[in-house]
């Protein structure tokens, strides 16, 4: 439990930090092309990884189950642009529903 | 000209929508193993959504809380390029600057940065920023101890709610071709990485490989 306050901490030093220092730099000091390109590449690289594992992961091992499904789901209601939280809600609830069967 | 009444009605129409999936967050958090408290904590502290799912995703699938940490911060660095864009539109003194920092995310960016007068930049921003601060905090609650309540997250699917929740924070950079070919390598790299190494550690090293990759590679059509 204590671990979880740690990295809590240190999220939210970090996040708030980024925020902070994003407002205060002069202008033109992160405007570097490289640095710029790599920013806005984080999230896609992070969210595929988050994804993976999220969805594949069963401790150290890779699975195929009721949440490879619900991913579909979610990638069908987003093609139909369903806003966020009701796409959320039909994907946990088409897993529910696989795993009661 | 876009009328200040129709900033405002468009920011809190957004303020609405995307502060109310806080109660995703709430629930998967709590129903992942942590507590009420802590749920509210970094909702209240965080906000910045991506990266409090993050952050829960790790710690849910086994991962060390630090591990999760780097990784919420890896992808709130996005957060610092929109206050560079943004300082320039709010014109803000040092105490201001301090205030505000913890509503520069997504959508209040997006909001007021496209704005032509510093009134209708703060307006945008500061409307969308605080009534989804406000939406997010109070569903994350409502979620939080709903999660609690239902015990076994997989009984309702919550696991794969969180899978859903990301691709929902992916799609819009699946737009373009880079950004489906540095999400599929981060997912390749990432999946290859499980079996070998510790929980949390196969997203850094997939992020960090599809970034890199991302960067060297140049299509030759596009100048």
């Amino acid at each position: 439990m204590t671990a979880v306050w740690g990295g809590i901490v240190v999220m939210v030093a970090g996040c708030f930090a980024l925020k902070y220092a994003g407002l205060s730099v002069p202008e033109g000091v992160l405007q570097h092309p490289v640095t710029v390109r790599a920013v806005e590449l984080i999230p896609a690289g992070l969210l595929g990884a988050l994804i993976a594992v999220q969805v594949f992961a069963d401790g150290s091992s890779v699975r195929v189950d009721a949440r490879l499904l619900a991913l579909g789901v979610a990638a069908v209601l987003l093609a139909l642009r369903v806003p966020f939280l009701p796409m959320v809600v039909v994907s946990a609830a088409v897993a529910a529903l696989v795993r009661q069967v | 000209m876009t009328s200040d009444r129709s900033i405002v009605i468009d920011s809190l129409g957004v303020g609405l929508a995307t502060g109310t999936y806080g109660v995703s967050f709430g629930a998967i958090s709590t129903s992942s193993g942590l507590s009420v408290l802590q749920t509210c904590i970094i909702s209240l502290l965080v906000f910045t959504g991506a990266s409090q799912f993050a952050f829960i995703g790790i710690i849910a699938s086994g991962g060390n809380p630090l591990t999760g940490a780097l990784t919420a911060v890896l992808l709130g660095s996005r957060n610092l390029f929109y206050g560079v864009s943004m300082a320039p539109k709010l014109d803000l003194d040092p105490r201001a600057r301090l205030a505000t920092a913890h509503l520069v995310i997504d959508e209040s960016t997006a909001m007021g940065v496209t704005r032509a007068s510093r009134r209708q930049a703060r307006l945008g921003f500061y409307w969308t920023g605080i009534s989804i601060f406000v939406l997010w905090n109070l569903t994350t609650l409502v979620g939080a101890l709903a999660g609690n309540a239902i015990g076994d997250p997989r009984t309702y699917g919550l696991d794969a709610a969180v899978g859903a929740a990301f691709l929902g924070l992916l799609w819009p950079r699946l737009a373009s071709v880079k950004g489906r070919l540095v999400a599929l390598i981060g997912a390749a790299v990432a999946l290859g990485l499980v079996p070998v190494t510790s929980a949390g550690l196969p997203i850094i090293i997939g992020g960090a490989t599809a970034v890199l990759l991302g960067m060297l590679w140049r299509p030759r059509a596009t100048s």
